[in-house]
């Protein structure tokens, strides 16, 4: 038994969803109670959909239990085949159906329906939403990918973009550019808008894109064995990685790079003087491993960030990230405990977060800069604009998401400079932020000072001429002054801060 | 009058409708004291904070104990790991007096039993009051967890011969405020509402207690009262000016109070409830609405949009009907209205596009999809979140239905020419 306050993932049926949901023409019927239907919001109201996903819950009761919750299961069956008339039909269980055991899969197999059905088993007392969404691509592929002779012309599939992805829809745009421009077609793009035809057809690809390794690698795994179809490793998201990745896809197609990185600005804008106050800034990086590896590639190598710490909530990352993690000299964390990355955050104390909805809650608590790089999703995650995450236009937009949050290097100046003034006065916060920002620092204080972990009896004392030289310093990095100083005293032993500690801290962290 | 609706269509088929752990959302809030620990699966969890919409709490006051592959081997053993959670649990929330062990569909399938751990738990913490009531998909719908949670503290009130007036039903602190100025002034005095938002509130239930409901979903607690003893002063419920007035008034048949005291006192807030939504009554007027089954508030809102704002209601849909609660307001729907219980989603989807009513009442699942094929909507879960009782709200719920229809009629994306 775990307790859990918030999670990061859904149970392994949402995961199925996201693919059926995402797929045109496919059913999914899922034996589940009433309740379970709360799922069909995340899909209408987070990613804006203006079509109820195509799911079918028996939303069995109580009173059925007793009776033939099977024969209720079969209905739907027919019923969905007969309403929806789908090419093909999913079928499987939530938690509560997995336990009166009724397989639904193997009752739907038995009717004899007119279209294909893919039974899914999906533990959900032992597994998550992405093992949900890989298993279920993966059973589709291998029930109805058919063999069939290579394209003439070099293709590739796109595999994983799946329904309340985060930012699928423009990846699976930008890629589609930036192959084309090296002459490769895309054959089928799966599950994103994918109808039967196209999964039958996936075999006639030379290779596949594995865009996302949490929803897909199972199904390019399955691919490369049975067709014959390598599938790239490489995650095109930052600048060097997206060259790594047209690299690799030259190695495999023997074709040329031959992109256009005219509307490649990262670099440019990363280099420029403005860009110099970004040097060093601390940053916590959490999400699903893929983005998360990812974003701590960029913050290291492209804005010239410090990355202090690196984690993700899925398991099935877990040995990439760790790996990685340990080459940036930090300790990966893996865990799905918002709690426990609460706790590393506050340890670690980081100037800008890069993490998912929920270090948003967190970073707001703690009053830290912060930009959403993964799923877990909300509705402000699925812009109206063009903002894919992939390639030359997602690594510009990766640069103005993550230096959003931050104060702008000028105006960080001006604040300095100006500080005693009223305009700049230390609750003003950024300017381009409107009422967000602008949570009166000294505020959050207190809670800062709870934050400090085991200050115990031996917490250093401020004295007021400290207390006072502390308020001059820009608000910004105060809370940071103000335990770096402490923990300066804390290991000399002072027990006592002064104006002269406070300096003397401030030479030893200089960088 | 009309002719009330007389015949209800039963249906059965898929529901859209959350479960009752949907209902711990407000309970919560209602409740600063307490904690409410499902003890359920990751679904249940995922629903929690789907439907919260965002995670607004650093910690809230609900969590989920998820049972994993390893719980399901053995009863004793479940229950040791329950304790564990809930040892980890108090431990990290000193500050809890009130723990709700409430049942998911999971529990109640392999027959986890709540009530046994409640009152083991209760032995092991005596600081805490420690009980369970059932959320679960497979027997509630989204308010029926309200309703369970009250028929569990319900059952837990000490006898008493005193006469009391218990008012069943969560309203926001500001509303119940109202309430409770209005009452005061129409000079009833040992009132007490449930929940109560302080475990220690000495409230209790005996032969010369009535009770009234805020809230019509309260099916069970209702039965629980009147098992106990308690009489149900029947009244319709109190929305818009007209409702709130005739709720109070029943009262005053009931109990033989001074009528001119309690004129006196609703003079002013009837007067300013009627003239508000005399203003808003153009844009709604003569409108049709379908209500998809929800919350269970459909029939009293119905009845309010329709008798106080002259809309006309097509259908109206309700999880499950209780005639002793919902009688009144049904009467005073117009014939033509179709009242529905249980539901189909797709018949009923149906039906809504035959209509095409001005505005459906409908989950969040449902809205864009409506809205996408040119149907105006009002998502049902704003109706159980916002304050809408009584006279001083009559407007602001009159506006909830006004607003979706009044920004249809300013969109405009047409060029200029
Ligand atoms: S319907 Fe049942 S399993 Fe689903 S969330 Fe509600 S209680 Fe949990």
């Amino acid at each position: 038994m775990k307790l859990a306050m918030w999670t990061y993932e859904g149970p392994p049926h949402v995961g199925a969803m996201r693919i059926a949901t995402a797929m045109k023409g496919v059913h999914y019927v899922l034996h589940a109670p009433q309740g379970d239907t709360y799922a069909d919001l995340l899909f209408t109201m987070i990613e804006r959909r203006d079509h109820r996903p195509p799911v079918t819950y028996t939303t069995f009761q109580a009173r059925d239990l007793g009776a033939d919750t099977a024969q209720l299961l079969q209905d739907a069956c027919r019923d969905a085949v007969e309403r929806f008339q789908p090419d093909a039909l999913l079928v499987g269980a939530s938690c509560t159906a997995e336990l009166i055991q009724d397989d639904p899969g193997g009752l739907a197999e038995g009717m004899n329906l007119s279209i294909p059905v893919v039974p899914l088993e999906l533990p959900s007392y032992q597994r998550k939403e992405n093992f949900g969404a890989d298993e279920t691509l993966f059973q589709m592929v291998k029930r109805l990918a058919k063999p069939c002779p290579r394209d003439e012309q070099i293709s590739c599939n796109l595999l994983g973009p799946t329904a309340l992805g985060f930012r699928h829809r423009d990846d699976v745009a930008e890629l589609t550019k930036l192959l084309g421009e090296m002459g490769i077609k895309i054959n089928a793009v799966m599950p994103l808008n994918a109808r039967l035809q196209d999964v039958e057809r996936l075999g006639a690809a030379h290779f596949n894109v594995l865009m996302y390794p949490e929803t897909a690698e199972s199904a390019a795994r399955y691919l490369e064995r049975a067709f014959d179809q390598p599938f790239t490793k490489n995650i095109p998201i930052g600048v060097g990685a997206t060259e790594d990745f047209l690299a690799e896809i030259s190695t495999l197609t023997g074709l040329p790079v031959t992109v256009d990185r005219s509307r490649l600005r990262l670099p440019w804008w990363s280099r420029s003087v403005d860009s110099t106050y970004l040097t060093g800034k601390r940053v916590f990086i959490f999400g699903d491993a893929t983005h998360a590896c990812a974003m701590a590639r960029i913050a290291r190598d492209e804005l010239g960030f410090q990355v202090v710490g690196l984690g993700c909530y899925n398991r099935e990352g877990a040995r990439k990230l760790r790996q990685l993690a340990e080459e940036f000299g930090v300790k990966g964390l893996v865990t799905d405990d918002h709690l426990e990355v609460e706790e590393a955050i506050v340890e670690l104390v980081p100037e800008l977060i890069l993490g998912t909805q929920m270090e948003r809650h967190i970073a707001k608590r703690l009053g830290t800069a912060c930009a959403v790089v993964s799923a877990p999703v909300h509705v402000q995650d699925f812009p109206a604009r063009f903002a894919p995450q992939m390639g030359f236009e997602g690594a510009n937009v990766i640069f103005d998401t993550v230096i959003h949050p931050l104060v702008m290097g000028l105006e960080e100046h001006l604040l300095t400079m100006f500080r005693e003034d009223f305009e700049f006065h230390d609750a003003a916060g950024p300017s381009h932020h409107g009422a967000k920002a602008s949570k009166p620092i000294d505020n959050l204080m207190p809670m800062d000072e709870a934050n400090v972990p085991n200050l115990g009896d031996g917490a250093p004392v401020w004295h007021q001429d400290a207390e006072q030289e502390l308020k001059k310093i820009p608000f910004f990095v105060r809370g940071k002054a103000r335990r770096n100083t402490e923990e300066y005293a804390r290991e000399r032993g002072v027990v006592e801060i002064s104006r002269e500690t406070l300096y003397d801290a401030k030479a030893h962290y200089a960088r | 009058m009309t002719a009330a609706p007389t015949k209800i269509l039963k249906e059965r088929g898929q529901h859209e409708v959350f479960c009752g752990l949907t209902s711990i959302l407000w309970l919560h809030r209602k409740m600063p004291d307490a904690f409410f620990l499902i003890v359920g699966s990751r679904t249940c969890a995922h629903l929690m904070q789907s439907a919260a919409g965002v995670m607004i709490f650093a910690e809230p006051r609900f969590a989920t104990a998820i049972l994993e592959e390893g719980d399901l081997a053995g009863m004793d053993d479940m229950h040791e790991e329950l304790d564990r959670v809930v040892a980890q649990l108090l431990s990290r929330r000193p500050d809890i007096k009130r723990l709700f062990l409430v049942g998911s569909c999971p529990s109640e399938v392999i027959k986890l039993d709540l009530e046994k751990a409640a009152s083991r738990l209760h032995g092991i913490y005596d600081h805490v009051a420690i009980c369970n009531f059932s959320g679960s998909g497979i027997e509630t719908t989204f308010t029926q967890g309200e309703d369970q949670c009250l028929a569990t503290l319900v059952s837990q009130l000490r006898e008493g011969d005193e006469p009391n007036l218990v008012i069943l039903g969560a309203l926001p602190d500001v509303v119940e405020g109202q309430m409770k100025l209005l009452l005061s002034q129409m000079g009833v005095s040992n009132v007490h509402v449930l929940p109560t938002t302080n475990h220690d509130d000495d409230i209790w239930v005996g032969p010369n207690t009535s009770f009234m409901l805020t809230q019509p979903f309260l099916t069970d607690a209702w039965q629980m009262m009147t098992r106990r003893g308690a009489t149900y002063i029947e009244a319709g419920f109190p929305f818009g000016a007209e409702g709130s007035y005739r709720w109070l008034r029943a009262l005053v048949d009931a109990w033989g109070l001074e009528l001119e005291l309690f004129e006196q006192a609703v003079a002013k807030p009837y007067a300013r409830a009627k003239d508000a939504l005399a203003r808003i009554r153009p844009e709604l007027e003569g409108k049709s609405i379908f209500f998809m089954p929800d919350s269970q508030l459909e029939v009293p809102l119905a009845r309010f949009l329709h008798e106080e704002l002259g809309m006309r209601p097509m259908e109206v849909g309700m999880p499950y009907v209780t005639p002793g609660i919902h009688a009144t307001d049904m009467d005073a729907l117009p014939e033509y209205c179709l009242i529905s219980e249980g539901q189909d989603v797709d018949l009923q989807l149906a039906r809504v596009r035959k209509h095409r009513p001005d505005i459906t009442v409908c989950g969040l699942g449902l809205a864009n999809p409506l809205e996408a094929e040119g149907l105006t909507t009002k998502w049902a879960i704003e109706l159980v979140f916002t304050p809408v009782h009584f006279f001083e709200q009559a407007a602001d719920l009159a506006g909830l239905f006004a607003r979706p229809l009044r920004r249809s009629g300013l969109l405009n994306m047409d060029a200029a020419e």
